[in-house]
């Protein structure tokens, strides 16, 4: 149970008449940059929001860092760490205090909180500005910021869901340089995009499409298996089959 | 405790950065606590009135003199056809037409009892019904007089008059501010709390930093609670000053103990953020929040006995003020500046609204969903 981060089976939720999550089995390893693909409405997001105890499963099993999600869901919430599509960072509140409130409500100490404080300065480079309001930052910084304070409790797993969506490519690029680096330290990345060229950066992939996953593999053996030369390919192949 | 801490401390970081919250607590309030204890009145003047005398005698021009000497009238036409009176009223120029009939001094002096009639425009029915008492209470003792003049031996006696003299006790003057100001006080937070606090979690939901609050181990209860002390401490704050500004302008009497206004003001604002954090657990927009808060805020302001007393109001519709914390807040406001009451006589208040307390806050806390 514990050698996987995250472990899924048969895993359904229906609202209603709707299917949004039809079945899916699958299972991500530790370390593993796993990249959540599908088109909009194909179901990745109510997938997450199951497994990070957002949504409650209508069917099915899964273990996120060795908790249930049907009975464990505040557990896990202690493990995880999520950076949602709308960056939930308070636009009001200055870099610091965004930092010591999300570190305040996950229960770090006060010379924790000092001590990620400067980290999270550091490495983002955002001394001159941590005393301005987070609305002042651009978008690739308040995005960079988000992914830091998403980690502020030291989580085995981070869940993002489209991360880099609305900023250019060369901003993407160094978004995913800083996933590198958390997946190298060890931690389970989770990640939902429909950018194709970012599927190619990820260890291995799951494509969405109508609610189930229509393929699971590493980028080049999905490449081999649906004779493309780009992710974008397999995904459009994918798409029209069904 | 400490993570409810940082949650106080976030909510106070925002409430003081919000450049719109500060004249929100402090100048709303008293620019509609002058206005309102003004205008909001009961109190009926300016009754209009046409006298139609076809007596032209002297006793029918003293009660017409009578009646317009009270500044509670004021005589807008004096004519002799019934028509044209009606016609003023018909162009809803006069309240009241009071028509003295012919032989009305000859009849009275014979003692054959002459009918006064009055016709009462009722399309306003407070004027109407309270101008019409104060009227007929006018023409009463110029009856009284005038019989006590004519001394008519026999049947003087026979309707020995009853004189009935009331004093007005807790506000002797009849000062409508001081009758009107606390309750407006009173309604005044309540309705700015329960705004403040719905619309405050459904903007997190709105620009969705609840999810992330909602991704964290922290517990249901902190999260309520940390929304509910910084609006309790607003309230506090708008409390004070609307007790201050009610003293200085309109200078209440505050007879009773002030920190019993404040700890029963307390169990109320708890009450009512309570509702008000409720009410977001269910709405999605802000649209939504506002528009549950002012049907419930409409209610509660219309049935809370400020401009209707809650005796008069039909059985049923008295026992729909139980559940409504501002008709409680109304009558201890009342009650202890006024009448100087001490806690036994607020008991009911107390329980009623602390049983509204818990029950409001009660409901936010199970019906606020980390899961859905």
């Amino acid at each position: 149970m514990s050698e996987q981060a995250i472990k899924v089976e048969g895993l359904t939720k229906r609202f209603g008449d709707f299917t949004a999550v039809d079945t899916i089995s699958f299972q991500v390893e530790k370390g593993e940059i796993f990249g959540f693909l599908g088109a909009n409405g194909a179901g990745k997001t109510t997938a997450m929001r199951m497994l990070i105890g957002l949504s409650k499963p209508t069917e099915g099993q899964g273990f996120v860092a060795g908790f249930d999600i049907n009975t464990q869901a505040e557990k896990i919430k202690k493990n995880i760490g999520y950076m949602s599509q709308k960056f939930s960072l308070y636009n009001d509140l200055t870099v610091k205090e965004n930092i010591r409130f999300y570190g305040g409500i996950y229960g770090l100490s006060k010379s924790r909180i000092s001590e990620k404080t400067e980290d999270i300065l550091a490495e983002l480079r955002l001394f001159e500005v941590a005393k301005k309001p987070v609305r002042e930052l651009p978008l690739g910084w308040k995005q960079r910021l988000s992914f830091a304070i998403s980690m502020v409790h030291d989580p085995d797993i981070v869940f993002l869901d489209e991360p880099t969506g609305g900023v250019d490519p060369h901003v993407r690029r160094q978004f995913w340089e800083t996933i590198y680096q958390q997946a190298n330290a060890g931690r389970t990345i989770f990640v939902t995009t429909h950018y194709m060229d970012e599927a190619e950066y990820c260890n291995r992939v799951s494509i969405m499409v109508d609610g189930k996953i229509a393929a699971l593999d590493t980028p080049d053996q999905l490449k081999k298996q649906f004779n493309s030369k780009s992710m974008d390919e397999v995904f459009l192949k994918l798409a029209r089959n069904v | 405790m400490k993570i409810l801490a940082y949650l106080i401390q976030k909510e106070f970081i925002q409430i003081f950065r919000n450049k719109a919250m500060l004249p929100m607590i402090t100048l709303l309030p008293i620019i509609q606590l002058i206005l309102l204890s003004n205008a909001a009145s009961n109190e009926v003047k300016n009754v209009k009135l046409v006298v139609v005398d076809k007596d032209h005698s002297a006793q029918s021009r003293l009660l017409t003199r009578k009646i317009s000497a009270n500044d509670r009238f004021s005589l807008v036409a004096a004519t002799l056809s019934d028509y044209e009176a009606q016609e003023i009223m018909q162009a809803n120029k006069t309240d009241i037409i009071l028509q003295i009939p012919e032989n009305f001094e000859r009849d009275f002096l014979s003692g054959a009892k002459p009918r006064l009639q009055t016709l009462v425009n009722a399309v306003n029915g407070q004027q109407a019904t309270v101008g019409s008492g104060y009227l007929n209470s006018i023409i009463g003792s110029f009856n009284g007089e005038l019989m006590s003049e004519i001394k008519q031996t026999n049947w003087s006696s026979q309707n020995a008059q009853i004189n009935v003299a009331s004093r007005n006790w807790y506000n002797p003057e009849l000062k409508y501010t001081h009758f009107m100001a606390p309750g407006i006080l009173a309604e005044l937070t309540a309705l700015l709390t329960i705004i403040l606090s719905a619309m405050n979690i459904v903007r997190e939901r709105e620009i969705g930093t609840i999810e992330q609050i909602n991704v964290t181990p922290i517990k249901k209860w902190q999260f309520v609670l940390g929304k509910l002390v910084p609006f309790l401490c607003l309230g506090v704050v708008l409390l004070i000053v609307g007790l201050s500004a009610s003293k200085l302008i309109f200078d209440i009497p505050i007879r009773g103990n002030i920190g019993l206004i404040f700890v029963y003001g307390i169990v109320n604002l708890v009450a009512v953020l309570g509702l008000g954090l409720l009410i977001s657990n269910f709405a999605n927009t802000q649209q939504q929040a506002i528009f549950v808060a002012f049907f419930f805020i409409l209610i509660f302001v219309l049935m809370c006995g400020l401009f209707t007393p809650i005796d008069s109001m039909p059985k049923w519709a008295q026992y729909f003020t139980i559940p409504n914390p501002l008709a409680h807040f109304i009558s201890v406001s009342r009650k202890v500046l006024m009448k100087g009451s001490g806690l036994a006589d607020i008991r009911m208040e107390f329980l009623y609204t602390t049983m509204l307390a818990f029950l409001f806050n009660g409901l936010a806390v199970w019906s606020y969903k980390k899961q859905s």
